[in-house]
């Protein structure tokens, strides 16, 4: 749902399409994160529209979030070093 | 100024096709570590030392912006092949932000290859949320957040 709303805001509506779980669920999930301050919602009209709110993240929680994403991003560059590095080692061998 | 500290413990589990050693390696000589532990692609590095055994120290200002972010690590814990264990302090500007502890596993994975798994535990002080901190394009920020609330 998050994921979802990374790419921009969205009607219950568009949220609750792709998941398996129920619209009173899918109301109970979207009121937790609205508590949490991520998620802002207004209604106009009969549509609700949901968007995330960066800016409610406490300071700690943006060292937190981006600090994962670090690691997430280095771990992907190892996978892609190890795998160059034993390219380059398979072809050493052959010259060898 | 209000001030708070937040814990937080996290980890990362992956598999590797390399062996230990090489994984290990990765992790411990300064030319393959700096191959891939590096900062953002739109920053830059300063005061880069990388002293890889127990009691040694790490460190890197990485810039970005008009920020500078700090790093300072100690190697508290090597076991080649299988276990590092440091501690590191990052700061803002020169303001600490966050003090950690950072354990790094090696396994010999059953069917060949290697099972990573990472366990970050840090305390994070607060009391800095002024907009200049914000960081600049927060994709990647809402990507990991992604990840952390499901």
């Amino acid at each position: 749902m998050v994921e979802r709303l990374c790419r921009g805001p969205a009607t219950v509506k568009e949220l609750a399409a792709p998941l398996t779980m129920s619209l009173p669920a899918v109301l109970q999930h979207l009121h937790v994160l609205e508590a949490s301050g991520l998620v802002r919602s207004e209604k106009v009209g009969r549509v609700r529209t949901c968007r995330l709110e960066p800016v409610a993240l406490r300071a700690a929680e943006r060292w937190i979030a981006d600090r994962r994403a670090g690691w997430s991003r280095r771990l992907d560059n190892l996978d892609e070093y190890l795998s160059n590095d034993a390219q380059s080692n398979e072809n050493q061998e052959e010259k060898d | 100024m209000d001030r708070s500290a937040v814990h937080d413990t996290f980890s990362f589990d992956r598999h590797f096709a390399a062996t230990p050693e090489r994984v290990y390696k990765a992790f411990a000589d300064p030319t393959a570590k700096a191959q891939w532990f590096t900062g953002p692609p739109e920053s830059k590095q300063e005061d880069v030392s990388f002293d890889f055994r127990e009691g040694g120290k790490e460190t890197a200002t990485t810039i970005i912006g008009d920020n500078r972010i700090g790093f300072v690590a100690t190697y508290t814990d090597i076991v080649p092949k299988e276990r590092i264990v440091y501690t590191y302090e990052m700061t803002m500007n020169g303001q600490r932000i966050s003090v950690s502890i950072a354990t790094i596993e090696l396994r010999a994975a059953a069917g060949g290859g290697t099972d990573l798994l990472l366990t970050e535990q840090g305390v994070y002080f607060d009391g800095l949320d002024q907009p200049q901190y914000r960081r600049q394009g927060t994709e990647q920020l809402l990507e990991a957040l992604a990840e952390w609330v499901g």
